[in-house]
């Protein structure tokens, strides 16, 4: 072979190789699908259903391996109670692990407080889990990267990689994290990240007897989920804070926050 | 039954030793962020200050401030490791400690620590080096003139002899070139340095769940109060160990000195020391109260904006302000921490003891105001509906109370005096040297 045409074909070699390795990368199934994603999950929450038994909790505290008497939990529920005279009482006993068994409100330090049934206005019960944000501000705030937001829209902790700073607890304006009491790095609802990529239900809407809580994917809009977001009126937590949560909210009041 | 308790115990939450909640808290909040990282910011302000102080001879040709501004040089030095301590002791996982390093996330204020850190080192470091390059140079011919060394003297001359870096040029020229240096190194770090504090005024500052800390006003806060401090804490410093110096000098306890310990107890002379000492404290003690107006005028800005505005948060916030922390906050920090150490360094004829007790109380009041920011920050829930109270460990009964309690906090405070000891016996911060810089 002469030196030209070895040059020549190994110019036309190196062209197509390149081609085609680039038409590889086109298609690289990631990169597809963060374009044009299928899945993003999303979780409702029906007020009106929660009767405030705490099913969820215990049920999120086992599947979850946090320890049950540990006071601090993924997710949990708050009882709000609205006094005709415009007072807002509130308590979440051990985050309701047990339920609610006791008509007082918890006020910590300041002891149980007893209200009369015939002062209530109005009560009702809100449960509570980690937003997974579309902004998430503690995957903003994670120095080395730990915490971070998968491309179905969950926001998840590497607890290998958790130095136990403690700045997304700081930075979360929803209070859901904190530090494990076992493994000493910080932690939150993760969906069941475990459960719902194989298919399965969140341990906490499995538990619960009324149907109040729901997980689904916001991207297909036959999900039941979806229907209800998009057709009724819901609201979610503290959008002030830019944070765009997905977590959604039917029957939320003003005092909730 | 060990069994038993180690299982309560280990079911004791990170946070709920030192917190008591009232009315309604969520569940999963505490107090996360308690007296290691109130020590941190105080710390690094006291790095940032002493070594803007040093700055002020070195780059603005400040001639009065001669003297210290070498002692600030090398304490600042000396205050360096100390302030990534606090974090190394709040850290849940110390030992991953170094993954900021590793996998920085940049998103995050706290990711930049590593690298703007180790710049500001560099800078100190290098500054260090051209400084005594000098008194390097004449160690080194000194001690090796000398026939007889103790085995004391061996190690110090191979200290030099290694940071020496092997330059031993000692013509004018060279000498000139350090200056230059100096001055460069010491331009370029009061920024750095600014930085350095200011960026920890910004970790504070950034987070838009926290309704107190959030402000843009935060790192310059940080900043002017970094100065205060560290100037206080120089004026403090260097009154003590000037005075310790000439308790020693008279008795010849050298162990005081360790650079006469390390140099021979020539270098000291108690007359000489005295009217340096007189001079530089009155001097410095001008550009603390210049420092202090500044920081004074910031904080009472933000607070006045918050009233102002009365945003949603301020119904709570101003329960913290007035009323849970009003003595923290008003009396403690204001007060004595402010008002009064002002008073005293405005009316004339400030005498070196005044000066130094003014300084302390400032020291305590930049201390209280890290406090009621870091902790007063955690005071109130979220939902804004609750408050919560900071109880300093003070008797720990495991690691975690140790670490985030006042041992720990007192560890921190205490580690800058133990390495200025030693870092003195090889740059000796009080060393006069007229054609030196």
């Amino acid at each position: 072979m002469k030196r030209r045409d070895f040059m020549k074909n190994a110019a036309v070699f190196v062209t197509g190789v390149s081609v085609s390795i680039s038409a590889l990368e086109l298609l690289d199934p990631q990169e597809v699908l963060a374009a044009n994603p299928e899945l993003r999950w999303g979780f409702l929450v029906d007020t009106h259903k929660c009767i405030g038994c705490g099913f969820c909790v215990k049920a999120c505290k086992i599947e979850n391996d946090i320890p049950l008497e540990a006071n601090v939990t993924r997710t949990w529920v708050e009882r709000y109670v609205i006094k005709k005279d415009g007072d807002v009482l509130m308590d979440s006993p051990k985050g309701a692990l047990n339920g609610f068994t006791n008509k007082d409100i918890d006020q910590n330090r300041s002891g149980m407080k007893k209200v009369d049934d015939k002062d209530i206005a109005q009560a009702f019960f809100v449960p509570k889990l980690c937003n997974h944000c579309e902004t998430p501000a503690c995957v903003q705030v994670c120095p080395v990267g730990a915490t971070y937001q998968a491309k179905d829209g969950a926001v998840l902790v590497d607890r290998s990689w958790c130095i136990g700073c403690g700045y997304c607890i700081m930075g979360c304006p929803y209070g859901v994290r904190f530090f494990h009491p076992i493994e000493h790095v910080a932690d939150k609802c993760t969906f069941c990240y475990h459960r719902i990529s194989n298919g399965g239900n969140t341990a906490c809407a499995q538990a619960c007897p009324t149907g109040a809580r729901m997980i689904g994917n916001l991207r297909d809009p036959n999900d039941p989920l979806t229907k209800i977001v998009m057709g009724e009126r819901v609201g979610v937590l503290r959008d002030e804070y830019g944070t765009k949560p997905q977590v959604f909210y039917i029957g939320l009041n003003k005092e909730v926050h | 039954m060990v069994e038993q308790v180690a299982q309560v115990a280990q079911m004791i939450v990170h946070g709920e030793a030192w917190t008591v909640k009232d009315l309604f808290v969520l569940p999963n909040e505490y107090v996360y962020w308690s007296i290691q990282i109130v020590m941190y910011p105080y710390m690094t302000g006291l790095v940032a200050g002493a070594f803007v102080l040093s700055s002020l001879y070195h780059v603005f040709g400040v001639e009065k401030l001669k003297s210290i501004a070498r002692f600030a040089l090398v304490f600042s030095f000396a205050l360096l490791p100390v302030a990534m301590m606090p974090l190394m002791l709040h850290l849940m996982q110390p030992l991953r400690g170094i993954n900021v390093l590793m996998t920085p996330h940049f998103t995050s204020a706290i990711s930049a620590f590593g690298i703007v850190f180790m710049t500001y080192a560099v800078i100190v470091a290098a500054e260090i080096w051209f400084v005594y390059r000098k008194f390097i140079v004449e160690s080194i011919h000194r001690l090796s003139a000398k026939t007889a060394r103790s085995s004391y003297e061996s190690l110090l001359l191979m200290i030099y002899k290694l940071i020496s870096l092997g330059a031993m040029d000692d013509s004018k020229e060279a000498y000139a070139a350090d200056h230059k240096a100096v001055k460069l190194l010491a331009g370029i770090g009061i920024p750095v340095a600014c930085f350095l504090h200011g960026y920890a005024g910004f970790i504070f500052g950034s987070v838009k769940a926290n309704a107190l800390w959030m402000t843009p006003l935060m790192p310059v806060i940080f900043i002017c109060s970094a100065v205060v401090s560290g100037i206080a804490l120089c004026i403090v410093s260097y009154y003590v160990f000037m005075e310790m110096r000439k308790w020693a000098a008279k008795r010849g306890k050298n162990y005081l000195l360790p650079d006469g310990l390390a140099h021979g107890s020539a270098a000291i002379n108690y007359d000489e020391l005295k009217s340096v000492q007189d001079h530089e404290v009155r001097m410095t003690s001008k550009y603390l109260l210049i420092f202090m107006t500044l920081a004074l005028t910031l904080e009472i800005l933000d607070m006045i904006f918050r009233g102002y505005t009365a945003v949603k948060s301020w119904d709570i916030l101003r329960d913290v302000l007035f009323e849970h922390d009003f003595f923290k906050i008003f009396v403690l920090q204001y007060g004595i921490g402010n008002f009064l150490p002002f008073l005293m360094l405005l009316l004339p004829g400030v005498t070196v003891r005044r000066a130094v007790i003014a300084s302390c109380m400032v020291l305590f009041g930049v201390f209280m105001m890290r406090w009621n920011v870091v902790i007063g920050g955690q005071a109130f829930s979220l939902t804004f509906n609750g408050f919560m109270e900071y109880h300093l460990p003070i008797i720990p009964h495991d690691v975690e109370t140790f670490k985030e309690g006042l041992g720990g906090a007192l560890l921190v405070f205490g580690t800058p005096f133990v390495i200025f000891y030693f870092l003195n016996m090889i740059f000796p911060a009080f060393y006069v040297d007229d054609e030196g810089h």
